[in-house]
């Protein structure tokens, strides 16, 4: 895939991941977030956190498929960041539209729901991933250490995946499809890591 | 690459977003017109909920679970000719359809608070009479002491029979006082006009001081029991959906807090507000539950 090919996928994908934050803002300005605007921003900030999060664990596996999908990965860390990003947005929509800012709310609130744990922890898991993001950060901890680190991210978005579960009423099943998504991208890890370990001990 | 675009837009949730944004127009046009008359029991100084929001934010669970879903999918409902059955523990069982319903006592108009159990709210101008008008000529026996309601159950029209699992048909009680409360409302209209499907049609109960999902839509039966009646939430999650199901901002959901509200149709920052005992409305209903541990029978 030539450079310019390249640039032209990062302009996209770009301009796809900054679109639910421009139609909210967009909509926001025109007072026209839904009858429930809390429920709308809420809804927007969290879906996109988890639908980039899944995205960005989707290109490894898909790369695997074909030697022609290398050129996948260099959109990993763009995805990974912006699912961070979305994150924090909807941690913010948490502490300033749900709590107020007011630290007893929020306090209450992590004690008693375990909704707000299990997202508590997605987000706190994503933190050490975004800071070790750069190209400096691979090297100063060595591609090992720094792939295990960032295994973090299939924790965290099965904690988002809970999360989303647990604040659903009982009996609603909406997010089956994600949790679809998520095991099968697991499951293609597990399948790949034993068939690895088969070859290397067949190799040996 | 804008189709690449779009097409990941649509996978970011852009779409279910959009269909928030937009709630198609749920007015229809011969959406027909209610006398009504004016009753002390209305609530009096709020700000009414906007017919629009009232009607494209919806909870009716056999349309769909989104709130956009029942306002699309109920046009499909047929409420004329509409029978309701009244039975159990009564003199003799009867069958009565919507227009002698309607015609039996004059309509009212009550501006009720509305507090849905997700901690959302509304303020809607139903048009309706007390149930207790209805169970008076219903003459329960002395043994009665709940009354059951249970919603319309039609697969070809209900798309959420097959995708939510709850036990079909969807079903509702009250204690026989709460249902002869005159605040319960035999209710066959809002905004002065024939309730739309969505919201019910062509008649349910509303119980102001309880959370939403008490007031069953869409009756197609009134049951008289002597034993409290299995009701469909609390068979699903007794833990989270108590029976009595009373407004009550001390005693929060296990999974969220019930102690404030989000007031539907207000901007951004200032949808948020206490949320009231019995939603405002324990002057009234608190006798109700004299001596009743509350916190146990949420």
């Amino acid at each position: 895939m030539n450079r310019r090919t390249i640039i032209i996928l990062k302009v996209a994908v770009w301009l796809v991941c900054l679109t639910p934050l421009a139609l909210l803002v967009y909509h926001g300005l025109q007072n026209n977030l839904g009858p429930d605007p809390t429920a709308t921003v809420t809804h927007a900030t969290g879906f996109a956190t988890l639908r980039l999060l899944v995205i960005s664990l989707a290109v490894t596996p898909l790369r695997r498929l074909s030697p022609r999908l290398a050129w996948l990965v260099r959109f990993r860390r763009l995805l990974g960041l912006f699912a961070f990003f979305y994150g924090c947005l909807h941690l913010l929509t948490w502490l300033w539209l749900y709590s107020g800012f007011s630290v007893a709310a929020m306090l209450d609130d992590i004690g008693k729901r375990r909704y707000v744990m299990a997202g508590m922890a997605a987000w706190l898991l994503l933190v050490p991933l975004a800071a070790t993001s750069t190209t400096w950060s691979i090297r100063k901890l060595g591609g090992k250490r720094w792939q295990a680190l960032h295994r973090l991210a299939y924790l965290s978005a099965i904690c988002g995946v809970i999360h989303y579960w647990w604040i659903v009423k009982s009996g609603v099943r909406t997010p089956i499809t994600i949790t679809l998504v998520l095991a099968t991208l697991l499951l293609a890890r597990i399948v790949w890591s034993m068939r690895q370990n088969i070859r290397e001990a067949s190799v040996g | 690459m804008t189709g690449a675009v779009a097409l990941g837009a649509a996978g970011l949730g852009v779409n279910r977003v959009a269909g928030i944004l937009y709630p198609r127009q749920a007015v229809s046009a011969d959406a027909a017109k209610l006398q009504t008359v004016k009753s002390p029991l209305s609530t009096p100084g709020l700000t009414l909920t906007s017919y629009k929001d009232i009607t494209s934010y919806n909870n009716f669970y056999e349309f769909g679970v989104e709130k956009d879903e029942p306002a699309k999918n109920a046009g499909k409902m047929k409420t004329h000719p509409w029978t309701v059955t009244v039975d159990g523990l009564i003199k003799k069982k009867k069958t009565v359809g919507i227009e002698d319903l309607l015609s039996f006592k004059p309509i009212e108009e009550r501006v009720y608070r509305h507090r849905c159990v997700e901690a959302w709210s509304m303020v809607i101008p139903w048009a309706g009479y007390s149930l207790s008008e209805l169970i008076n000529w219903a003459e329960p026996l002395p043994k009665a002491k709940y009354v059951q309601f249970l919603t319309l159950q039609d697969q070809s029209i209900m798309p959420g029979l097959r995708e939510i699992n709850l036990n079909w048909p969807y079903s509702e009680g009250l204690r026989m006082d709460e249902a002869m409360h005159p605040l319960t409302l035999l209710t066959f209209g809002l905004y002065g006009e024939v309730l739309p499907n969505q919201d019910g049609a062509p008649v349910r109960i509303v119980v102001p001081w309880k959370y939403g999902f008490k007031s069953a839509k869409s009756i197609v039966k009134i049951h008289f029991t002597s034993d409290q009646p299995s009701t469909a939430w609390n068979d699903m999650a007794p833990r989270e959906y108590g029976f009595y199901s009373n407004v009550n901002p001390t005693v929060d959901h296990p999974r969220w807090s019930q102690k404030t509200e989000r007031r539907i149709g207000a901007s951004l920052f200032s949808q948020r507000q206490p949320t009231l005992m019995f939603n405002g409305y324990g002057d009234q209903v608190a006798s109700l539950y004299s001596g009743m541990d509350l916190k146990k029978n949420f």
